[in-house]
Order: C-alpha cells, then structure tokens, then sequence
C-alpha cells in the first residue's frame, strides 16, 4: 500500500505521518505529482491560514493536481476546507471539488472550537464500525454547512459538516490523528477503501 | 455537544519526568511518553507537557522529546515551557505537538502572541497567566511565578485574547498544591468574559473540585497533575462522576 501525504506548509503533517505509522503504513510525505498520482491512497492534511496555503497550492500547481486524483483522497480540516469552492477566511477562492463555502463561526461565541465533540449522521464506508456519537478532535474557526456531500454532522453554535465525500473524495473537518482510538479506526477504514 | 476536557500536566525536567509518579503498571516511571501514552489510553483528553528546565542549551533534547511523544499518543498535546521566539515554535510544532504554552515571553513582547499567531494559526498558541490575590487584585506573575509583574489579570487575559491567543490557562497560585479546589471566582469572570476557551488549573484535590468547577463557571477544561500522578483521582473515575452531574465528558 502505497500512502502519499500531499507536503506543504500544513502544521500537522507530522502527527498524521505517525499516525499513519502507528497503523503499519510508511507514508511518502511529497509535492511530487507523478509520486502522488501513483499513490494508492492520498492525504491532503491541513492547519493554517487559507489564502497563504492556497496561494503556495497554486505555486506548487498542487490545486490542479489534487481534483484530477483517482484514487481514495482524504482532506483533514484546513485541507477539507481548500477542497471547497470558496473560504471567507482571507476570501479565498479554493479547490472546488465541495461546491461549498467556508463561513466564519459567529464571533460572540467562543471561537475557535476546539476540543472533543461528537459526530453523527454517520455514512458510507470511511465510518465503518464507528458508533453515532462518537467523540472526535475538532480545532477549527471556520466550517462548512450541512449539504448532499456530508457523511458525518457536528454542533458547534450551530449544525454543521463534520465530513463530506463526493466519489473518490473524502474529507473530515475534524483530525482522526488526534482522535484517539476512533481516529484509528476512521484511517484505518480509509486506508481500506 | 462538545466535551468539557480533562488535562493531565507532566512536569519535564532534562527529558524525564519529575513530579513522583505513583505507577506501578509503567516500565520506565520517568519516561514521560510511556506516562503520556498511560493516560491518553486512560480517558485523558489532551496533555500538557511542560518542560521546567528550559535553558537554551536543553532546547534541543526537548524538540527531540516532542517528536517520541508525538510518534506514540494519538491525542492533543501542548507543550510549554521558556519558548520565546517564533523558531522555538516552529521547531516545536515540527516536531509534532499541536499547541505550545506561552507564558513569561508574551509579558515581555506582547506581540510575539500575534506573531507566532499570524504564522501558526491562533488555535496554536495557549496563553498561561499565573496570578496571586493580594488586596483583592489578582497580580500576575513571570517566571514560573517567581517575578511579580505590573499585570493584573484580567485586563492581561483581554489583551492577550486580541493579541491573538486560541486559549487561556489560567493557574492561580493561591490555590496552586493546595487541594482545596480551583480558583472559582477568576475563572467564570475569564469564562463568561473572553471568546476563548479557558483552562482552569491549580487546586484540583478531589472529583467534587472538577464537578464544582465544570459546575460553577463556563471553563472549558480542568488541568491537574499530582492528584492524577499519584492515582488520588483515576480519570475514567472522575469522567463517570461528571457525566452523572449532567457536565459533557468524552467517554
């Protein structure tokens, strides 16, 4: 099995790197096309600023790259969030393979939300075995509604998409590396796709 | 419905940890990543490892630390402790940990809080305040609580939130070791005054110190160490009492 993680300036390349180590699986961590086009699987991890990533996805062309992918695609919070059309944070123009926007959680609330909170409405395969209701790891100030792409919802102030897919693409707004044993289990159901 | 967080502290001293840990099941009692790994497999949501040594020349073998720690626990972890520049930042979330805890360096510049937020991100950065009462005003204190300050915290902890902090451990060092319950009065004003989450810390002694803080203010989190080092307080324990007191844990 052959796991590409998609490298540029995202925080957590690190932990998913070892997570998926944990799991048996020694990732390629590359901004080389042909080596991520020739990956089983494909992670697009993410924490940072949208307009600063994006703009460094363009100089890399990964922002074409990424959408023609055929293989089982998998966007972790920032990376979810540039696989939609647009994000009100810095107002960037992003990926647009979600048809989705990216809004700012109201600011006389708590923001960001950060900490453990559960997922429901769980679909499709990337959920396999997992309970409603469990308990995942969320850091984020921006989300996307609930749309026809969810496969998973969460509440924070409001209801919104905890994880979307659209055929090979999927995404979690959340981080199954740092989301103890059911993070475990949702890689390892995406490492099996 | 998210999750009021339980936090275990591990105090790091040249790599190891310090604080008397009472675990027989551990192979190496010092090993704080064997220690980490204890608790996150045991309901911990997140841990802080602060590293007490931190002297310049150490700096390296802590970087080192964070990447074994990062390598084995799959939750959230901070880590703190004499990080004063954006290079300690930056080599610390390299090396795989998802916050660092500014303390002493955001009293001295300020703006450092919004440089390393500007770059990481603000969920990056937690702000820890260590603050004594002394006639009625709540002082805050450098330098692991060493050097008094002009600060008084609650107009710090505004300033730091729109300077750009994600969250705020506040420690209060009247009741820091004391076993009589966390600082409850600052921490619903923090609560209730900031948009950021806030961590309480200091005085946990008991179960019914963690129900009363969930309880009386709108903290986030509750940190501890020694009432968790030396199993006074099991987490699992701790986390059914709570849920039993309507307060949200992860299970």
């Amino acid at each position: 099995m052959k796991v590409a993680i998609i490298k540029y300036n995202a925080g957590n390349i690190t932990s998913v790197a070892f997570a998926l180590q944990r799991l048996g699986i020694n990732p390629e961590i590359t901004d080389d096309p042909e080596l991520i086009k020739s990956s089983d699987k494909v992670i697009f991890p993410g924490v940072g600023e949208a307009s600063t990533t994006m703009n460094y996805l363009r100089l890399k062309k990964l922002n074409q790259l990424i959408p023609e992918l055929k293989q089982p695609v998998l966007g972790i919070c920032l990376g979810m969030q540039l696989m939609c059309n647009y994000s009100m944070e810095g107002k960037t123009p992003c990926i647009g393979i979600f048809d989705e926007l990216i809004e700012k959680f109201p600011a006389k609330e708590k923001v960001p939300h950060v900490g453990w909170n559960t997922i429901s409405n769980l679909k499709g395969d990337l959920f396999k075995n997992i309970p409603d209701n469990s308990y995942v790891y969320f850091v984020h100030s921006y989300f996307a509604n609930e749309s026809q792409y969810s496969i998973a919802n969460s509440n924070y102030i409001k209801p919104f998409t905890a994880a979307m897919q659209k055929e090979n693409f999927y995404a979690t707004q959340f981080h199954p590396e740092r989301s103890g044993k059911i993070g475990v289990l949702i890689l390892k159901n995406f490492i099996e796709l | 419905m998210l999750a009021k967080r339980i936090i275990p502290c591990l105090d790091i001293k040249n790599g190891q940890t310090v604080k008397g840990i009472e675990f027989e099941s551990l192979k190496t009692v010092g090993d704080p990543v064997e220690l980490g790994k204890y608790y996150s497999d045991n309901g911990a949501d997140e841990l802080v490892f602060l590293d007490i040594t931190a002297t310049h020349e150490k700096r390296k073998t802590l970087v080192e630390l964070v990447h074994r720690i990062a390598k084995e626990i799959n939750i959230p972890f901070t880590v703190g402790g004499g990080i004063s520049t954006i290079e300690d930042a930056e080599a610390i979330l390299s090396a795989g940990a998802d916050k660092i805890s500014v303390n002493s360096a955001a009293i001295n510049k300020p703006e450092l809080i919004s440089e390393i937020a500007q770059k990481f991100g603000r969920q990056f950065i937690v702000l820890a305040i260590d603050a004594k009462l002394e006639n009625n005003e709540w002082i805050v204190y450098k330098n692991g609580g060493r050097i008094k300050t002009e600060l008084e915290l609650f107009s710090w902890a505004k300033q730091v939130e729109r300077l750009g902090c994600g969250e705020i451990l506040f420690t209060s060092m009247n009741h820091d070791g004391t076993k009589n319950g966390f600082a409850l009065e600052p921490l619903k004003w923090l609560a209730e005054n900031l948009n950021i989450p806030v961590i309480a810390s200091g005085g946990a002694g008991s179960i019914k110190d963690f129900e009363n803080v969930f309880s009386y203010s709108n903290v986030e989190a509750a940190l501890a160490a020694s009432v968790f080092h030396y199993r006074e307080i099991e987490i699992r324990k701790l986390k059914r009492q709570l849920s039993l007191h309507d307060i949200s844990v992860r299970d």
